[in-house]
């Protein structure tokens, strides 16, 4: 399953960095942040569990970019 | 500009003013004064900085560009150099600050060129009244009202009124088009004249505007080649520096020492620190995804969607260009494109035909009547015979008239002129007599041979054409509109094996693009190295299988996608090479003692200031 969410970041360096992050993920198949548009978009395992992928997303995020925003 | 740019701009300006003031004030004699008091603009302008890069180590993400700036800044306040290390931090956040207001204002022009998003739709209740509603609450099958002025919001068919549409917004070209009860309407286009109702016929996440909108969005997110080894290489290249600059520090004085000299730790630290401020990477890394996303959003804005970064890339090396014949270097309708030998008035001999054939719905009897373009009154036409697979015969206004081949005219005895043109010949006896013919052939569209012209010019350096058509029709087409090859009465799988024998006799830097309409071609438009569809306004199968989509069927956007595409790659090429180049040159520099603080001011925030100008350049591409 993909969804696409609306996310908040200052340089186009650390949106690579929460690409990275978002990819290395449990429960993430494949993600990509584009920084342009601030947008979003990850792909889950089968299965996973989106709410709870997500929060961990958000909290590998924060690690690699303290200054950073996903709106879930 | 948004609270955290004017908030950031603020500090910059009481950061400015307090190091003017500082500079003038005679504080020599009192060091630890003018150390405090240099804290204040230090700390004003690059609290937030030095908070990321403590959180960074923190979270052991140290190599990060505020890590850098923190170190080099702390080191330089502690060498003494109290001005340079206030003006470090400065310039970085002008940097910053200007990088995200360009950012911030491309994005915005974008969102500007592509405003094609509809805000509402009217929606009509049984009463007759209408509501103003989000379009996705609206269903299929709904009746929507467009008042003049406004987007259509969804795609539909007008069920009352009848209007001129403006379709600039999606095409790029401000042609307007028709639009009357029964005919089928797409969102994104301006009605212009009249009140329209339109029933919906898909919900607002399928109509074309949102599948355009989602289309450019999602352009940016692939990545190209040039983007990936961005990310690479700034993954390697900052803790590279940082070992670097660390080194730097330690091993010459070390050295030194050995070798019985005087240390001088100072000097090699500040060159150190020099290191740590010119290896900032953002120059290249913020201004190559800003540079694709110009020229995919200036593009989409002349009407050409380029469905990635890695497409961009891939067009821009097109050297070989198949294309499809029908619909794409022709206009796919039959029309009459001569009258010769005639013994009358070439509008009398089309009349007599129009008025002969009128009671027939086969397309060549249509594109004679259309050509024809005035009422057809039918009494005028009597008596009439068909004769299957040769003509019709039929009384008109008394004459007995003769329309079809040349079969038709031995049956009648009549003695016709053979025509040389290609197409369909239609020979015209009157009474008995030889009357003329007309040429019926589908139209070269207008642009074509200008098409064709301009794709050499853009670095095409062999156009083929692939029909399924007969060989001569395939000459003559070839021949006018300037292609060099093509292959004739092909079938469709004939089409992709010929494609494949393109990509084969090409080398891996010629990339072979195939133009077609999008009917009948998607395995081919999917084979090429890219697909590029035309016509797509409305046709969701062209639109789901090329890799650019025209979304009008004129073939001189080919050029201009190709044009775009060469802009917009020299301009990444042209920043990677001089950001990488710059910064390489005073790294050198500040390893010798050569580059002062300043140089590497200007090698971190003027390299990134002049390579986001001119990524901003791709966004022009309306002249190209």
């Amino acid at each position: 399953m993909k969804k696409t969410y609306k996310i908040d970041v200052d340089c186009a360096n650390c949106a690579n960095k929460m690409e990275e992050a978002t990819k290395n993920t449990e429960g993430v198949k494949d993600a990509t942040v584009n920084f342009m548009v601030l947008k979003m978009k990850v792909e889950f395992e089968d299965g996973a569990d989106v709410d709870a992928v997500m929060q961990e997303v958000v909290k590998n995020c924060k690690v690699v970019e303290d200054d950073c925003e996903i709106f879930l | 500009m948004t609270k955290k740019q004017k908030n950031l701009l603020l500090r910059v300006i009481i950061a400015g003013v307090c190091m003017i003031v500082l500079a003038l004030l005679p504080l020599k004699q009192y060091p630890v004064v003018r150390f405090l008091l240099f804290l204040i603009p230090y700390l004003t302008v690059g609290y937030d900085i030095l908070r990321k890069a403590f959180k960074g180590i923190r979270n052991k993400q140290v190599f990060d560009e505020h890590f850098l700036m923190a170190v080099a800044t702390i080191g330089a306040m502690a060498l003494g150099e109290y001005t340079e290390g206030v003006a470090v931090m400065w310039f970085y956040q002008i940097g910053e600050l200007f990088q995200s207001y360009a950012v911030g204002k491309s994005r915005k022009n974008i969102s500007e060129l592509m405003d094609i998003r509809p805000d509402y739709a009217n929606l009509e209740n049984e009463d007759g009244e209408t509501e103003r509603v989000d379009p996705d609450d609206v269903e299929v099958g709904s009746i929507i009202v467009v008042e003049p002025g406004e987007k259509i919001p969804i795609d539909g068919v007008v069920t009352f009124g009848s209007t001129t549409l403006n379709t600039a917004a999606l095409t790029g070209e401000s042609l307007p088009r028709d639009a009357g009860v029964g005919d089928e309407v797409i969102s994104g286009c301006v009605n212009m004249s009249g009140m329209i109702k339109v029933r919906t016929t898909r919900e607002f996440e399928e109509s074309t505007a949102s599948k355009i909108l989602d289309l450019v969005e999602n352009a940016s997110s692939r990545k190209s080649k040039s983007e990936q080894f961005i990310t690479k290489f700034a993954r390697i290249y900052t803790p590279a520096v940082c070992c670097s600059a660390l080194a730097l520090a330690l091993v010459p004085p070390a050295v030194r020492l050995i070798m019985g000299m005087a240390p001088d730790f100072g000097d090699w630290i500040y060159r150190a620190l020099t290191f740590l401020v010119i290896s900032c990477p953002c120059a290249i890394v913020v201004s190559i995804p800003l540079s694709f996303f110009g020229g995919i959003g200036g593009a989409s804005a002349n009407g050409i969607l380029i469905k990635g970064s890695n497409f961009m890339e891939t067009l821009s090396e097109v050297a070989v260009a198949a294309f499809d014949k029908t619909g794409t270097i022709t206009k796919g309708n039959f029309a009459v494109t001569g009258i010769h030998h005639t013994t009358m008035e070439n509008e009398k001999l089309l009349e007599l035909a129009a008025l002969a054939e009128s009671h027939s719905s086969h397309p060549i009897s249509r594109s004679i009547a259309a050509a024809y373009g005035k009422e057809i009154d039918k009494s005028r036409v009597t008596d009439v015979r068909e004769i299957s697979g040769a003509g019709v015969i039929a009384e008109v206004d008394g004459h007995r008239v003769g329309a079809g081949n040349l079969k038709l005219m031995r049956e009648l005895g009549v003695a016709a002129e053979e025509c040389h043109s290609e197409g369909t010949i239609v020979h015209l006896a009157v009474d008995g007599v030889y009357a003329g013919h007309i040429v019926i052939a589908d139209e070269i569209k207008e642009g074509s041979e200008a098409a064709i012209r301009a794709l050499k010019a853009a670095g095409v350096r062999r156009a083929v054409m692939l029909t399924g058509d007969k060989e001569s029709v395939a000459r003559a087409v070839a021949s006018k509109v300037g292609i060099d090859e093509y292959r004739a009465e092909l079938l469709p799988a004939d089409k992709v094996k010929a494609v494949e024998e393109l990509i084969g006799e090409s080398g891996p830097k010629a990339r072979v693009a195939f133009v077609g309409d999008g009917i009948n071609d998607a395995p081919v438009l999917s084979r090429a190295d890219i697909g590029i569809a035309m016509g797509a306004l409305g046709s969701d199968a062209a639109i789901e299988a090329a890799d650019v989509v025209l979304m009008d069927d004129d073939p001189g956007k080919i050029a201009k996608a190709i044009r775009i595409a060469k802009k917009c790659l020299r301009i990444v090429k042209e920043n990677i090479v001089f950001a990488i180049g710059v910064k390489l040159i005073c790294l050198v520099l500040g390893a010798l003692g050569v580059a002062n603080m300043w140089l590497a001011i200007f090698a971190d925030v003027g390299v990134m200031v002049i390579c986001v100008l001119n990524a901003i350049r791709c966004l022009a591409v309306r002249s190209l």
